[in-house]
């Protein structure tokens, strides 16, 4: 009898991990495809099969027993992505010290935060959500994707690069933080560039005390006295990223300062995929474009600090002209629901095309977080990671009314519509069930 | 010798009263061939817009353009009334996190005898930004505190805080006692709300008392003046019902009870925020007050609300009959004014009511309709040209008329950006 309910659980087990774990058979009829890098289908489908893409194009047959989406007159774009963010997170930032690059966003997951569902809301699929600007070396981050109602395991894309958090500026000098009893080092631009030297340093001492102790090791006649040098959590990250196991992602807001980081990098050769909100990037396009770095900003967020005060609006489509990989980001549990609207921005300032403006939400983050394999575009082989909207997604007036994750329905709009009359439904009978109980 | 004199001097003044003829705007400019939508009123397919000493002339399908006018070919391109931002930062605040740049806030709970346009910027970074992107007008409006001061009426372009100006105030700001509802701060409980409303009532009343001493004074030079109050005298034309109070309220409870509050004070009111309006959308319209909704660029209060309760409040709203204007809310976000209209017109709002939301319900809210919000004859010439529906992100303004002058559309955006292109 036992063997028998522990039989049927190992069943439902095995079919709930063969439905959510590789992904669902999902076909989408009818669409105005944009498929972001292979063009527009004014009337098409997407055929979905085990969360994998295995067919973008017209009238295509719908195998037997598929789940059918009817896109007609709906735009059906890839999944957006968001390059930089903090949800899904219970914590942020490690502040009590400045060099924290052991610390690991993965470990502080929260699969519970509603941002995931209002990520989805705006069409949002993945998300690189990170360690905070406190700090001049901040955290690993961690790729994730909008899996709503799953384990924050099942959320994580392993194909992503290992990305750590640097910061430059204001937020690691702690300009713009009052009533500090004692301040703590670095307090100016000097000091974080030679905080993060100085650890960059020790990383290479380490690594070099590291290989002479293994060398001895391995050798003829290892000495007797021979002691194995202390595992440090905090170094064996920057030895990551000195290896290139790791690329930085960088927090910077002015020109001057980025830089000089890219300075850092040539020095201790390492590899920065991006710099983050990068507000003066239009005055180093020469540098950035030469370096092949990206850079993930707001549309047109801007004046909120000293920094930030010349984060003019043609930021994103001038670098875009210039030969950057762009993407927009939201950095917010709010703005990531409208970055589509973020991204029609960058066609007005500076006259992006279409396709260019729906890049910087979707292949060019992606390209950013070492997915563009797998998502940021509607393209066979790629992951079933869409979007569908009502009107095209870089209008004003447009509305997410579907997300879709490996052909899994996460954001139904319909569906919410119908949930929340009901709900409504329910607390007027309940209302009503009050007023008559109390006669 | 004595003639050619003459014909010299007489050369000489007659240059340069041409000059300074030029250097004036022609007295009558025609735009000829756009769209014209009015907002109010039908649209004109390629009608004409007369504008004559800075207010419309004449707008229609068959306007006759008088000789020596300045003609401006707008064939494809739509033009619209300027648009107003009806709760703005704009010439307030320049970088929000620094507090010597900031002037929107004053500290202490009542301050109605602070003024907006004192503060008032007119070389603001923002404001060019905002212009160009089609908007014409702002309210300027102080907050902190419960009463938080006077907001004004002004127009997005002048040299001197004197020029912008065009009605101030407009409005008294005053932040309605409230319980915080979000998280990490220490909820206040219902009680400390209804003192602050009986202190707020209290207030009323003295003010009221105040300004019969002082009439009483005036009529009888042998009975005393009060002694001067600042608050009490700047509560006077609030207390008289000349200057409505602009109530910044959110939560259902407290926008019931600031309907009551209004009721019992016989206050001219509008309401600013009410993201809980479309729960008690019936009580504001049947109590007539106006609303100006904040940024939608803002998270529901709480869960169950739905995550698009913000977008669709202005629809709901709207069907219940309430009038209504958007804002920014902002100051370096204020060139965002009409998405927020195309967001709420996403989610419900239907999408020529999201256009009044931003021209002419403002200028009905801030009793400024007979000078502006729509293309009407009469009104200022504030005339936006653009290649589109000016709600919509990707459409290009070409053109702005504020009083029929047309305006610089550059500003630290083109400035920076030229500065950087000759470098690579």
């Amino acid at each position: 009898m036992t063997r028998k309910i522990l039989g049927f659980f190992v069943l439902v087990s095995l079919a709930a991990f063969s439905c959510f774990s590789f992904g669902q058979n999902l076909l989408i009829k009818n669409g105005i495809i944009l498929t972001v890098t292979k063009g527009k289908i004014a009337k098409g489908d997407v055929l979905i099969i085990g969360g994998i893409i295995k067919q973008v194009g017209e009238d295509i047959p719908a195998p037997e027993g598929i789940k059918i989406i009817d896109a007609s007159g709906k735009y059906v774009i890839p999944g957006i992505i968001d390059s930089h963010t903090h949800i899904g997170l219970t914590g942020t930032n490690e502040s009590s010290e400045p060099i924290t690059p052991e610390v690991k966003m993965r470990d502080v997951l929260n699969a519970e935060d509603t941002s995931i569902y209002t990520a989805l809301s705006g069409g949002v699929t993945m998300i690189h959500t990170m360690h905070g600007s406190g700090n001049p070396i901040g955290g690993e981050n961690i790729v994730l994707k909008m899996k709503w109602g799953k384990t924050s395991e099942e959320m994580i894309v392993p194909e992503a690069l290992r990305t750590l958090k640097f910061a430059l500026g204001e937020n690691p000098k702690q300009a713009n933080v009052t009533g500090l009893a004692t301040p703590r080092y670095p307090q100016s631009r000097m000091g974080v560039n030679a905080i993060i030297r100085r650890e960059l340093l020790k990383a290479k001492n380490y690594m070099e005390e590291w290989d002479r102790y293994l060398k001895a090791k391995k050798s003829k006649n290892p000495p007797k006295n021979l002691i194995q040098p202390r595992k440090e959590l905090r170094m064996e990250q920057l030895i990551d990223l000195l290896q290139g196991k790791m690329v930085a992602r960088c927090h910077s807001y002015r020109a001057d300062e980025s830089l000089e980081f890219i300075n850092l990098s040539k020095e201790f050769g390492f590899k920065i995929a991006c710099f983050e909100h990068i507000s003066e990037a239009f005055k180093i396009t020469k540098e950035l474009a030469a370096e092949g770095i990206g850079i993930s900003i707001f549309a047109d967020s801007w004046a909120y600090k000293v920094e930030a005060s010349e984060g003019i609006a043609y930021n994103a489509a001038y670098c875009t002209q210039k030969g950057i990989v762009v993407s927009i980001n939201s950095d917010s549990g709010e703005r990531i629901r409208r970055l589509f609207n973020d991204a029609a921005k960058a066609m007005k300032y500076g006259g992006l095309s279409e396709d260019e403006a729906l890049k910087l939400v979707t292949i060019n983050p992606a390209i950013q977080l070492g997915v563009d394999k797998i998502a940021g575009s509607l393209e066979v082989g790629k992951d079933g990671d869409i979007a569908i909207f009502n009107e095209h997604p870089l209008s004003a007036y447009t509305r997410c009314e579907m997300t879709i994750i490996e052909g899994d329905v996460y954001f139904d709009r319909a569906q919410y519509l119908k949930e929340r009359e009901e709900m409504e439904k329910k607390k007027k009978e309940d209302e009503l069930k009050k007023k008559g109980g109390k006669k | 010798m004595r003639n050619r004199a003459f014909i010299l001097a007489s050369i000489f003044v007659l240059c340069v009263s041409l000059s300074l003829a030029q250097e004036k705007s022609p007295r009558i400019i025609a735009i000829k061939g756009a769209r014209i939508i009015p907002v109010v009123g039908e649209d004109i397919d390629q009608g004409i817009i007369l504008i004559k000493e800075g207010k419309i002339e004449d707008v229609g399908k068959t306007v006759t353009i008088p000789s020596g006018a300045q003609v401006i070919e707008a064939k494809g391109l739509f033009a619209y009334p300027g648009m107003i931002d009806s709760f703005s930062f704009l010439g307030l605040q320049e970088i929000s996190s620094i507090r010597a740049t900031v002037d929107s806030s004053e500290t202490g709970r009542f301050n109605p005898q602070v003024r907006a346009i004192e503060a008032l910027r007119p070389d603001s970074m923002h404001i060019p930004i905002a212009r160009a992107n089609g908007i014409t007008a702002a309210v300027v409006v102080p907050t902190g505190g419960l009463i938080s001061g006077q907001a004004g009426l002004i127009r997005l372009v002048g040299w001197t805080p004197e020029e912008m100006v065009i009605k101030s105030p407009v409005a008294m700001h005053i932040q309605f006692p409230s319980i915080p509802r979000f998280r990490g701060r220490e909820a206040q409980p219902r009680e400390e709300t209804s003192k602050q409303v009986e202190e707020l009532k209290d207030l009323l009343n003295k003010a009221r008392s105040y300004q019969k001493i002082k009439d009483a004074a005036q009529k009888n030079t042998l009975l005393p003046l009060p002694e001067f109050d600042e608050t009490l005298e700047f509560l006077i034309p609030v207390v008289n019902g000349q200057l409505p109070v602009m109530i910044s309220v959110q939560a259902e409870n407290d926008i019931k009870t600031a309907i009551k509050f209004v009721k019992d004070e016989k206050l001219k009111a509008i309401f600013f925020g009410v993201v809980d309006g479309w729960k008690v959308a019936e009580d504001i319209k049947n109590s007539g007050i106006p609303v100006v909704f904040g940024s939608l660029y803002a998270m529901p209060s709480k869960w169950d609300d739905g995550y698009d309760a913000l977008y669709r409040n202005p629809g709901v709203l709207a069907k219940a009959g309430v009038k209504f204007a958007f804002s920014s809310s902002s100051a370096s976000l204020a060139k965002d004014l009409p998405y927020h209209a195309a967001k709420a017109a996403a989610f419900g709002l239907d999408k020529r009511e999201a256009l009044k939301g931003v021209t002419i319900y403002p200028a009905q809210i801030f009793g400024v309709e007979g000078m502006m919000g729509s293309l009407e004859k009469g009104k200022a010439a504030n005339i936006v040209l653009a290649d589109g529906d000016i709600l919509e992100l990707r459409t290009n303004i070409k053109q702005v008329f504020i009083d029929g002058t047309q305006t610089e559309l550059s500003s630290i955006y083109e400035e920076l950006l030229e500065k950087f292109k000759k470098r690579y």
